[in-house]
């Protein structure tokens, strides 16, 4: 009970400052390492405050000392009982090189059902257009609508072009891709959150887009064209969106929780880091897939040769492979 | 009555937050959407200038600026002000994690990268549904993050100076009397016998007496001052004087300085 309300302020608030400095410190240089001489002064800081605040909380007349010691607890609580990693610093570069690849291991199931999702609906959408000639006009979406036609008519046109068709809008052309593939790729992503059925719809539906792109130019007999168009950037391009689409089945997943006996709260925390690198993963590849599909994949022969174009696609497929599957990567950032 | 966080520490200390409704947070969200759009012109404006050299590289970063703004600015802010935008600074909204633990990065990144999903189809009624429903008024963005946001309302102070200050107060002749009934008298308590002293002009004479009498006689229950002191003091001051006890402390040139008290709160 505190009978002398001045008194009991003049006498803790020394503490409470010191406290109050503390936590400053804590949120200034996140990446410090306290000694145990300072944990230990820092606890006993943080027991003597949560035992004022207990004090001040009965106190009828001080809404505003009650406001402040509670702010103070909660800091030092956050502080004290997070066993987290401290991800404090934005670091994009080591995320992507580092972080994720290393999610993309850990979540490797998640992966290959998403290319087992891509493969049924790409199965599915050559089929389509190998028994309905209708399938290609009712499933292609919009933005797709100038595949509509002929593939072989269209070569032609392609390879008979004398001026550049971008116009000279390569920059403006590669910022569009980039960000409409990553905003794509993030909605796929967040769809986990429907327990990843919506991220399956999003997977299978473009996987269907692209069965279909591809059988139906291979039927015309313009493999080479197809594969010298699509591979520069598609073999980044659809590899980003499988990863968009790996996350969304691993939020899914952590959502649902089938056989795993943590809290749906635990399970959420364990993923959510894995989920920043992979998004911080696809959208480093989807930029490097919107530049190369601007300035390289809308070039023809004569103008460059298919096999020349396959070759890249080959290379970076292979540099892409060694990146997710086989290269060293750091050791994870240490806990606190 | 808002939703509250209720949290209970390993030491047996509690403290609640009060949970931000929709409607608040569709304020806060607008403000947000002003300050993006304004961002958004200004470097469109700044792309067309550049366009005077190359107006593909100016289009692109006019593109790309609308993208990143409208994506990375709640990142940002969220994360350099610890849970606020300008919106929800301005609205006293913060966003914290569920736990009242450290918020971290990948929570921040992810809350923002759902609203794809909660502005579904549009003007983000998937999210606003899913805050109406949620019992932690939380979005899908808030549900795979981990976390909520949270009212930090500013408590209307009425100036009591001027409400109580040059009036005789016969209690404060006992100091140890006037201890004991700060001692003994709840916040709750305390909250209302002050609005019943503020709103005091608004009540009808006779549920204003009743209403005095309720609260004097509650008062005179927890501590017993001399009857020479309460005798012929009607209830209506008894009352006054025990919010001037209660709320006008000497205590307060002793307090932390306010300017403290507000980086503290952050």
């Amino acid at each position: 009970m505190i009978i002398d309300l001045p008194r009991f302020i003049d006498a803790e608030r020394p503490t409470w400052m010191e406290l109050e400095k503390m936590l400053d410190r804590i949120a200034q240089e996140p990446d410090r390492r306290m000694e145990l001489e300072e944990v230990q002064r820092f606890h006993l800081l943080y027991q003597k405050v949560s035992a004022d605040l207990a004090r001040v909380a009965t106190f009828a007349s001080e809404p505003e000392l009650r406001r402040y010691l509670e702010s103070l607890t909660a800091r030092a609580y956050g502080e004290i009982h997070e066993t987290r990693d401290r991800a404090h610093r934005f670091r994009p570069l080591h995320w992507f090189l580092n972080e994720f690849p290393r999610a993309f291991r850990r979540r490797s199931g998640a992966f290959t059902l998403a290319v087992v999702i891509l493969m049924v609906g790409a199965i599915f959408g050559g089929f389509a257009t190998m028994f309905d000639e209708e399938a290609k006009e009712a499933i292609l979406p919009k933005q797709f609508s100038h595949l509509l036609g002929d593939p072989a008519k269209r070569v032609a046109e392609e390879e008979s072009a004398t001026s550049d068709r971008a116009g000279g809008r390569h920059t403006y052309f590669a910022a569009f891709l980039m960000q409409n593939n990553i905003k794509v790729s993030i909605l796929s992503l967040g769809l986990g959150i429907t327990f990843g059925i919506g991220t399956i719809i999003e997977l299978f539906s473009n996987s269907v887009s692209l069965g279909l792109i591809v059988v139906d130019y291979v039927r015309a007999g313009q493999t080479m064209f197809m594969l010298g168009w699509l591979l520069p950037h598609g073999v980044i391009e659809i590899p980003s969106l499988l990863i968009a689409g790996q996350g969304g089945l691993v939020l899914g997943a952590a959502l649902i929780g089938y056989g795993d006996r943590a809290s749906l709260t635990d399970r959420l925390r364990a993923v959510g880091p894995d989920l920043m690198a992979l998004t911080c993963g696809f959208a480093g590849m989807l930029v490097w897939a919107g530049i190369i599909e601007s300035f390289l994949s809308q070039y023809h022969e004569p103008f460059i040769h298919y096999w020349q174009k396959i070759l890249f696609g080959l290379a970076e497929f292979a540099v892409l492979i060694w990146f997710l599957y086989f290269r060293k990567i750091a050791d994870p950032e240490e806990k606190p | 009555m808002n939703p509250t966080l209720k949290i209970r520490t390993p030491e047996g200390i509690a403290f609640s937050f009060a949970l931000a409704g929709p409607v608040v947070r569709c304020l806060a969200w607008i403000i947000d959407f002003l300050v993006t759009t304004v961002a958004v012109l200004m470097l469109s404006l700044l792309g067309q200038m550049g366009g005077i050299i190359s107006a593909d590289i100016s289009q692109a970063i006019s593109i790309l600026a609308y993208f990143v703004i409208s994506v990375g600015y709640g990142i940002f802010f969220e994360w350099i002000w610890r849970g606020q935008t300008l919106g929800k600074r301005l609205l006293r909204l913060r966003v914290m994690d569920a736990q009242g633990l450290r918020l971290q990065f990948y929570q921040v990144l992810l809350r923002n990268l759902l609203r794809f999903v909660d502005a579904l189809p549009a003007l983000y009624l998937v999210g606003g549904l899913a805050s109406f429903f949620s019992r932690r008024a939380q979005r899908l963005g808030d549900l795979a993050a981990n976390t909520v946001v949270v009212y930090n309302p500013k408590p209307a102070e009425p100036d009591l100076d001027q409400l109580l200050a040059g009036k005789f107060n016969s209690l404060r002749q006992h100091p140890h009397l006037e201890a004991r009934m700060r001692q003994r008298v709840s916040p709750d308590e305390a909250r209302l016998a002050l609005q019943a002293i503020i709103r005091r002009d608004e009540l009808d004479p006779a549920p204003r007496v009743a209403l005095f009498s309720e609260l004097a006689e509650h008062f005179k229950g927890l501590v017993h001052f001399p009857p020479e002191v309460i005798e012929a003091m009607p209830d209506e001051q008894y009352v006054r004087n025990v919010v001037d006890i209660l709320f006008r402390t000497r205590a307060v040139e002793a307090k932390p300085p306010a300017k403290e008290m507000a980086v503290a709160a952050r």
